[in-house]
């Protein structure tokens, strides 16, 4: 169990760093859409419009980080498993 | 017909031609929009709105008499963030339930320049947020497109004409939130506004 914990704030930390770093590493709070502007031909206004897309940013690093904390310190409450495959 | 009849006609036909023409800025394409920026230490806070309304008169023989009242749904304001949004529409910040609407009339231009279909002045009027009414005078592009509406509307004749403006405001001139959170989000806020009313003939 000490150990399964162990490595799921790992597993927890890694896939959280991949994801940040996979889209674009954002250093800002992380968006549920992004700003999409399209020019009218007619006025030359340029429209706004959103698409939804998950970005995540430092917060979404932050929660990961506490919740790898949180496995990692769950998993001081057990004990090492003991190997008894003696000789 | 002698003169004498047509006289007046003509007198009439010229002071229709020379009339303002009044144009609704309630676009059914949801091109126009307001985007607003707020600087905060992370990052700064950028985002839109496009619940706008409102109607503008305008005399393109006249362009410094022009007055008008532009509405902005405060419900449409939105940031990428979603917790941010739901902070932004909160009591504690523009409170959208209690102030539903976002404001500015103009009542009058200065300063105003004319060239060709473009004209740019310096608008004074009231701008309304969060319940309080302040006079403020801002910076205006006004660009006249004799019509141009049925290339944006098909089969719909008239005039369109194009308001940009860029101006700063301070959320505390609006109470809100008052000598509070100055070191999350900054007091100032800037405004850019491009839309687009039409006048159908």
């Amino acid at each position: 169990m000490k150990k399964t914990l162990q490595l799921l704030a790992v597993l927890v930390q890694l896939a959280a760093g991949t994801t940040w770093l996979a889209t674009g590493a954002s250093r800002g709070w992380t968006k549920t859409s992004v700003m999409i502007k399209t020019l009218d031909p007619v006025t030359g206004i340029e429209g706004v419009s959103y698409e939804k897309k998950f970005l995540p940013g430092v917060d979404f690093l932050g929660a990961s980080i506490g919740v790898a904390g949180v496995l990692a310190g769950a998993s001081l409450f057990f004990r090492k498993t003991k190997n008894n495959n003696h000789q | 017909m002698k003169l004498i009849h047509i006289i007046p006609l003509l007198s009439l036909a010229t002071a229709v031609y020379a009339a303002p023409q009044t144009f609704d800025f309630k676009d059914p394409k949801g091109v126009n929009n307001a985007i607003f920026k707020l600087d905060a230490p992370l990052e700064s806070i950028n985002g839109s709105a496009n619940g706008i309304s409102g109607t503008v008169s305008f005399d393109p023989e006249n362009p410094g008499a022009t007055t008008g009242k532009i509405v902005v749904t405060t419900a449409s304001l939105t940031v990428p963030n979603p917790m941010q949004n739901t902070h932004m529409q909160s009591d504690k910040w523009l409170d959208a339930a209690k102030y539903p609407e976002i404001t500015f009339e103009a009542k009058s231009l200065a300063s105003v320049k004319t060239d060709g279909n473009v004209t740019t002045a310096d608008a004074t009027g009231t701008f309304t947020l969060h319940g309080v009414s302040k006079e403020i005078t801002v910076p205006v592009k006004l660009t006249y497109l004799k019509d141009k509406l049925s290339a944006r509307v098909p089969n719909l004749n008239g005039d369109l004409l194009v308001i940009r403006a860029n101006f700063l405001i301070n959320r505390e001139d609006f109470d809100i939130n008052k000598g509070q959170y100055e070191d999350k989000v900054s007091p100032t806020i800037d405004l850019s506004l491009a839309i687009a009313g039409a006048c159908a003939k």
